[in-house]
């Protein structure tokens, strides 16, 4: 890349030894994750501990995918795929739908809903907890996707973000798309979703990451083991009495619970590097 | 191909009156030219005409059809916009094929027409490209392919060259002029280039503060303008003013204040011969032909034109200037200006 200065000699070296050493910090307890996934729980509990891969690892993981503690692996990576691709699919749908009225609808109270969406940006999950739990108690949306799901699918951020980008929009080419005889759904879905693609890009990812890691609001709503997501679903697995821990499993299931977001992450990149690329509006 | 008539339209936003009483009919297969200085309300005009802006009063009939309360998409108009609007996600094709499309025609049909379209406006080779491919000049194209694919009755242009560089910008003037005669189409096209719309225009149109200052062809304008404003913007450089307050000038209409000269008609004489005397302040050569800029006593500026065989007087010399009476236009002091009718019978 022009422009930039190229190091030389020590400098380069520096660096280079610098950001090898931030990548061990963070890699060593994967490392050791994945490692403790491999072995068996005798060689695991004998000191020291081993640091080189052993050889059961498929029987490990089987363990845990198929069997787990309480519920199989299989079953709660599903049920947070299913949360997760919820609150992604239903936050980006319903912020692209909301920006859209607000940046191109007049209609009346429109920036009283505008600061209304606003205001719950001071209201994440944490807080509202205990109401948001009644209410759902009361629809009888508890040990459900949809109870899962739906307390957590407002998002102001992501209406924010749209509404940034639907202003940047130049309104010529809204009104082109009128005179070309586009209506308000027609130019929303051939104009504005086309326009808004690395942008929903690049929320899914972080939705869906949010999705996929969401803790409290499983633990409290989900009482049916079978409902149980993988977050809170390793925490399960250890046993509060005397029970012997299996940690080779629970260690699988840790990096089998890494493994969707990571996938989602590297599906993504291409979209979000055309992104960067095709800013051009 | 269709005639526009506007009967009194009027625009206004709260109180502030953008465009006042304006009655306007445009032939069949007329390319029009709104001209003005910017904020003058020709784009707002053009804007009303496709129905992006509403009509606070008066009526505008497209093709015997008043349009005022139905949407762009209903009044048969297609628009050429100052930076193109073309769908940055779209080929070249798909712009073009957009209208079409919802319009229900089906793919063949689309097909033939963009062909047709692209092969007049030379852009076979670039229908499978993106926008952001594409130069200006043949984004330029593009917009204007987009409008002529839907066969309108009436073609709006607003600003579509300003974005061009100036060689350019010929260009696609002559383009657009041939175009628009093959085409046999009536056009509305909006600048504030008062170059482009003696070029381009049929009729034009000079619009100051929401008014219509004067309609005619563009020799008509320029030889016989109506109004102050209209003979000081409409050529390049400016009419030059006398006010006649200052200068004794006879024969004089009766009621006349200001006297108007163009530059290529003032000449020099002795001093103190003619309409006034004035100092040579600079030169602008250009080349083909020599601007003097001179300075009166009384701080008037003038601008006399030369060929540039003809030898200027030298820097800072004083001169007489005069210019032949069928070249004096006169204007009351309200801006009008006075037919020769009104002058007094020179004695």
């Amino acid at each position: 890349m022009t422009g930039m200065v190229e190091k030389k000699g020590w400098g380069l070296w520096l660096t280079h030894v610098g950001l090898l050493a931030g990548i061990i910090i963070i890699c060593y307890p994967l490392y050791i994750a994945l490692i403790a996934s491999t072995v068996t729980q005798a060689d695991l509990v004998t000191p020291p501990m081993p640091l080189l891969p052993g050889g059961h690892f498929l029987e490990n993981y089987r363990a845990a995918l198929f069997s787990g503690m309480s519920t199989p692996v299989w079953k709660m990576m599903a049920n947070s795929l299913v949360m997760a691709l919820g609150i992604t699919i239903g936050k980006i749908s319903i912020s692209l739908i909301s920006a859209y009225a607000i940046v191109y609808f007049r209609f009346p109270l429109r920036s009283f809903f505008f600061w209304l969406i606003f205001l719950t940006l001071m209201l994440p999950v944490e807080v509202r907890i205990v109401p948001t739990y009644e209410v759902v108690a009361g629809m009888h949306l508890l040990n459900s996707y949809s109870g899962l799901i739906l307390p957590l699918v407002a998002s102001a951020t992501a209406t924010f973000l749209f509404r940034q980008l639907f202003m940047t929009i130049p309104d010529e080419l809204v009104e082109a798309a009128r005179v070309d005889g586009a209506g308000p759904i027609r130019f929303f879905f051939d104009i504005l979703l086309p326009l808004s693609r690395t942008n929903i890009a690049a929320l899914f990812v972080i939705l869906f990451i949010y999705g996929w890691n969401q803790y409290l609001w499983p633990l409290l709503i989900t009482t049916d083991p079978v409902m149980n997501t993988i977050v809170m679903g390793i925490k399960q697995m250890l046993p509060s009495g005397d029970q012997t821990v299996e940690w080779p499993v629970i260690m699988a299931t840790a990096i089998l619970a890494m493994v969707p977001p990571v996938a989602v992450v590297i599906g993504m990149r291409n979209l979000f590097v055309k992104g960067l690329i095709e800013s051009e509006k | 191909m269709a005639r526009v008539s506007l009967t009194a339209v009027k625009k206004s936003y709260g109180k502030t009156v953008v465009i006042d009483d304006l009655t306007l009919a445009i032939e069949d297969g007329e390319l029009i030219v709104i001209v003005g200085p910017s904020g003058c309300g020709k784009s707002t005009l053009l804007r009303m005409i496709a129905g992006l802006e509403t009509i606070t009063a008066g009526t505008v009939v497209i093709a015997d059809r008043v349009v005022n309360n139905l949407e762009p998409r209903e009044r048969d108009i297609a628009m050429v916009f100052q930076n193109y609007a073309l769908y940055p996600h779209m080929t070249v094709f798909a712009n073009m094929a957009y209208s079409l499309k919802i319009a229900g025609l089906d793919k063949g049909e689309i097909a033939k027409r963009i062909e047709t379209t692209a092969r007049l406006l030379e852009l076979e080779s670039f229908l499978k490209r993106k926008p952001r491919q594409l130069s200006g000049g043949q984004r330029q194209r593009v917009a204007m392919g987009r409008a002529i694919v839907r066969n309108p009755a009436v073609f709006l242009f607003d600003e579509p060259l300003s974005n061009l560089d100036a060689r350019l910008r010929v260009q696609m003037r002559m383009e657009i002029k041939t175009l628009q005669r093959k085409l046999g189409a009536t056009l509305l096209y909006v600048t504030h280039d008062q170059v482009e719309a003696m070029t381009l225009a049929d009729r034009m149109v000079v619009m100051n503060n929401g008014i219509v200052e004067q309609v005619g062809t563009p020799l008509e304008v320029y030889h016989n303008p109506a109004t102050t404003f209209v003979a000081g913007f409409i050529g390049s450089p400016p009419m030059n003013f006398l006010d006649l307050n200052n200068h004794n000038i006879v024969p004089v209409p009766v009621k006349a204040s200001l006297v108007g000269i163009r530059p290529e008609h003032l000449r020099f004489c002795p001093l103190g011969t003619g309409l006034c005397d004035a100092e040579v302040a600079f030169f602008e050569e250009l080349g083909a032909e020599t601007l003097v800029h001179l300075r009166s006593q009384n701080g008037e500026k003038y601008i006399l034109r030369l060929e540039s065989a003809t030898t200027p007087p030298a820097l800072a010399t004083s001169v007489g200037l005069t210019a032949a009476d069928k070249y004096r236009f006169f204007f009351d002091n309200n801006g009008k200006r006075l037919k020769s009718e009104d002058a007094p019978p020179s004695p």
